[in-house]
């Protein structure tokens, strides 16, 4: 059965890959925590899900809005708490299906930027704490909602299929912002890479650690989810072998020639005072 | 402010990004890193027939402020909005991984960003997201040893993914001109229509988004006039208070105890945000 339409792709994810875990309480309709095994380890999972009836309006296509900016970084920093003195740190996995931030009036008044930040911290911490942070795209990755739910992860693994998209805004809103039809950014997205809305065009940016194909998204099952949890499994192992805890894993790829000049010409002129 | 002081007052807002950027280091301190004469513009906006600027609109400034070492970094809010491509945003992420880096070394490096910035720019769109991503990652490294100075002045204010860097900030400060908040009044406006936010009624984004709403409601540190003195100043104070004790983004407890008593049935107004943080928070 193909459950994503109702639940959203992150939920069905979430819950084929924690099947036997326990959800942590406490949490409210859209931000679902489970603790359960990766490999032979405890990890925590967290997902943002969609809730047609949310009491936040702006909030019911799996947006992530304040509640859930909030709680995400509570979610991560009850692990970052619980495992201060543990010399191995559990890892975190971020289910992500995230439609975008939510546009509303609500959240930008009670400050929705700080919960997003809230978020984000509470990620990077994690991971400069030792955590090994996973990021795994599901669905659509958005703007603000991936940069709260995921872009802070040691590796971002995302399935190979036409539903799932990273992007810093729709193409619609996107076209009238910078004053073009919706053909002409599309004309331009097939030549111009960073433009672009399909998953193969942004792994070739190099913010890929892994694309991966399958066969049916929407219903995670069989040969798809241990495709995905033995993929989940090496990058826990890559993160635990790399020193590094930073996020210069992805400036590899010619795409991002620029970044890595740009660094190693500040690196060169840093230090003349 | 009287006439006197009035005349006096030199302009922060007015200036250019390399000269704040002058203006809030010890004088004579300044070096700009990546200058425009190195000629670091935007591959992406050349091909899509776009003027670039040789700078790609961010200044790095590194030199001293107190004495002690710090680096600036400035958005040029008048190229393109301020929004943050490739180059630009690896300027800024990649000034403030070598600041992290010189504290682990014992340098005392701090930082300084002046936010004047949409956000992501479009026409690199996904480069720009990963850039943003990057510079959150490395003031979240960095706030570990010092403290991260966040100011928007305006008139541009600070949006999008650039919103939240802000929000990360160990102090921000803000001016009546500014405004501060993720997405921009249009963008809202056009996704979620124009009775739960009209974009063309400006006392209403203000009252929202304008920094004094954000001081009020304990979402900004300090709300200064426009004065490049008073501004250094602030900046001043904050370097010399070190870390806070708390980062307002590791609040979640005290913010989710706030949201609790919210009641999403009715829209927000600006008393009822201001109330809720001045007594929550």
């Amino acid at each position: 059965m193909d459950m994503s339409k109702e639940a959203g792709r992150g939920a069905v994810w979430l819950a084929a890959l924690t099947a036997g875990g326990a959800a942590a309480e406490g949490y409210g309709a859209t931000v679902r925590v489970v603790d359960a095994r990766l490999g032979g380890e405890r990890a925590r999972y967290i997902a943002v899900v969609r809730d047609a009836g949310n009491p936040f309006p702006r909030v019911r296509n799996g947006e992530v809005g304040l509640l859930e900016g909030w709680s995400i970084a509570r979610a991560v920093r009850e692990v970052i708490a619980a495992d201060a003195a543990a010399p191995v740190k559990r890892p975190l996995v971020a289910v992500i299906d995230v439609t975008s931030q939510a546009y509303g009036r609500r959240e930008e008044a009670y400050g929705i930027h700080q919960a997003l930040a809230a978020a984000v911290a509470a990620y990077a911490d994690a991971r400069l704490a030792g955590h090994p942070v996973i990021g795994l795209i599901v669905g659509k990755a958005m703007s603000g909602a991936l940069l709260a739910h995921g872009y802070q992860a040691n590796r971002l693994i995302a399935l190979d299929d036409a539903g799932v998209m990273v992007h810093a805004m729709g193409k619609a809103a996107a076209a009238r912002v910078t004053l073009r039809s919706v053909e002409e950014l599309e004309r331009l997205a097939a030549t111009i890479p960073p433009m672009a809305y399909d998953i193969g065009s942004f792994a070739t940016l190099g913010l890929l650690w892994r694309l991966l194909p399958v066969e049916r998204p929407g219903a995670p099952g069989g040969a798809d989810l241990d495709r995905v949890e033995t993929c989940l499994v090496e990058a826990l192992a890559d993160i635990r072998a790399d020193p590094a805890r930073d996020l210069a894993g992805r400036l590899q790829q010619p795409t991002r020639r620029m970044s890595k000049l740009v660094r190693e010409r500040l690196r060169a002129t840093w230090r003349e005072d | 402010m009287n006439t006197e002081e009035l005349l006096r007052r030199k302009s922060f807002i007015e200036l250019g990004a390399r000269e704040r950027a002058r203006t809030l280091l010890d004088a004579g301190s300044m070096r700009e890193l990546i200058g425009p004469f190195e000629r670091m513009a935007s591959p992406w906006l050349a091909q899509q027939g776009i003027v670039t600027q040789a700078d790609d609109g961010v200044v790095v400034a590194k030199g001293r402020i107190d004495g002690a070492p710090a680096v600036v970094l400035a958005i040029e809010g008048a190229f393109q909005g301020g929004s943050m491509g490739e180059v630009g945003g690896a300027k800024i992420a990649g000034a403030l991984e070598l600041a992290a880096e010189d504290n682990r070394r014992g340098i005392p490096t701090r930082a300084v960003i002046v936010f004047e910035t949409g956000g992501v720019r479009l026409q690199e769109a996904n480069l720009g997201l990963a850039a943003i991503a990057e510079i959150q990652a490395a003031i979240v490294d960095l706030r570990r040893y010092r403290p991260v100075v966040g100011i928007t002045a305006g008139t541009v204010g600070c949006f999008g993914g650039m919103s939240i860097a802000a929000g990360l900030c160990s102090y921000l400060i803000v001016t009546r001109e500014a405004r501060l908040g993720l997405n921009g009044p249009a963008v809202i406006e056009q996704e979620a229509g124009i009775d739960e936010y009209d974009a063309r009624d400006r006392p209403f984004i203000w009252s929202l988004t304008g920094g004094e709403q954000r001081y009020r409601s304990k979402l900004a540190d300090a709300y200064v006039e426009d004065d490049a003195e008073a501004i250094r100043d602030t900046v001043c104070a904050a370097l010399r208070a070190g870390l806070p004790a708390h980062h307002r983004s590791d609040r979640h407890e005290a913010f989710l105890a706030c949201l609790a008593a919210v009641d999403p049935a009715h829209q927000a107004r600006p008393e009822t945000v201001r109330a809720l943080y001045e007594k929550g928070l």
